[in-house]
């Protein structure tokens, strides 16, 4: 979003345009894609000993999120109740913008993760999940005698 | 619950200078739902991530803005492998009609998302008018 034509450091924003292009090209969505709409939004990343999912899920009640974690398969889903009116009152929806309805993403986790060890949490609309990695899958050092 | 506007913006801003990004200027745009019946409009916003403390609404004379910065409680030495939510900033800007009382604003912010409820002014009410027999 530029307030003006010349954005004050023209050669930042360009390579920010640079940077932005291609990650879209790098995201090669899997073959599940990005679900309906893209709801809720995903980032996944990792650390040595977890996998790090991140879904941006406002306004749902979290005992009603199902996860699942069934062979590497990662399932997230749902449902967003709507705060629109009822049709026949005289209120005017002048922007529908936000996500309402049922809602189901999944994706692969890699093989080290360890389906008995995951943690989700819910908190200001995003919910996060932990799935730590076997521990025989993680590197060792072997000490030379 | 009304959020104190000036407090709450300076704080983002000051958060924002600290961490010194190097666009400043980037941030995402967060869908809306605004429905207006009578009484006024009630806006809800999708803020993900966000906590009171990080919201700041700001009402000019005829603008509302929204600027919002969201935390994720990121462990230590996070490798993202896949990011569809690129930003950690919210920012949308309304012009308001003249009729809405913008000293009544109320919010509250839950779960990641912010409803806004904006009256309309006491003149601007829709009112009947009698047509007398003549």
């Amino acid at each position: 979003m530029y307030r003006s034509l010349f954005p004050r450091d023209m050669f930042a924003e360009m390579d920010r345009l640079q940077r932005e292009m291609q990650q879209a090209f790098d995201l090669s969505p899997t073959i599940r894609g990005f679900g309906r709409d893209g709801f809720p939004a995903l980032n996944v990343g990792g650390t040595p000993q977890t996998v790090e999912v991140y879904a941006f899920a406002p306004g749902i009640d979290p005992s009603t999120l199902e996860v699942n974690l069934d062979r590497g398969l990662l399932t997230i889903a749902g449902e967003r109740k709507g705060n629109l009116p009822e049709a026949d009152t005289k209120a005017a929806i002048h922007i529908n913008e936000r996500f309402e309805g049922q809602f189901r993403r999944m994706l692969t986790l890699p093989d080290d993760a360890d389906p008995e060890g995951v943690e989700a949490k819910y908190r200001d609309g995003v919910l996060h999940i932990t799935v730590q990695r076997q521990a025989s899958a993680q590197p060792r050092r072997i000490t030379v005698q | 619950m009304t959020t104190n506007p000036s407090t709450a913006y300076t704080g983002t801003k000051e958060i924002a200078e600290q961490q010194k990004p190097r666009y400043s200027d980037a941030a995402l745009t967060p869908p809306v739902d605004v429905i207006e019946d009578s009484g006024g409009i009630t806006l809800y916003a999708d803020l993900p991530g966000v906590s009171r403390d990080k919201l700041g609404l700001q009402v000019a004379a005829d603008t509302l803005t929204i600027d919002a910065e969201s935390d994720l409680s990121i462990p230590q030495g996070l490798q993202s492998s896949h990011t569809e939510v690129g930003l950690a900033r919210f920012h949308r800007v309304f012009t308001l009609s003249k009729e809405l009382d913008t000293g009544k604003i109320s919010a509250e912010l839950a779960n990641g998302v912010l409803q806004l409820r904006i009256p309309k002014a006491e003149h601007a009410q829709p009112r009947r008018i009698n047509v007398q027999a003549g």
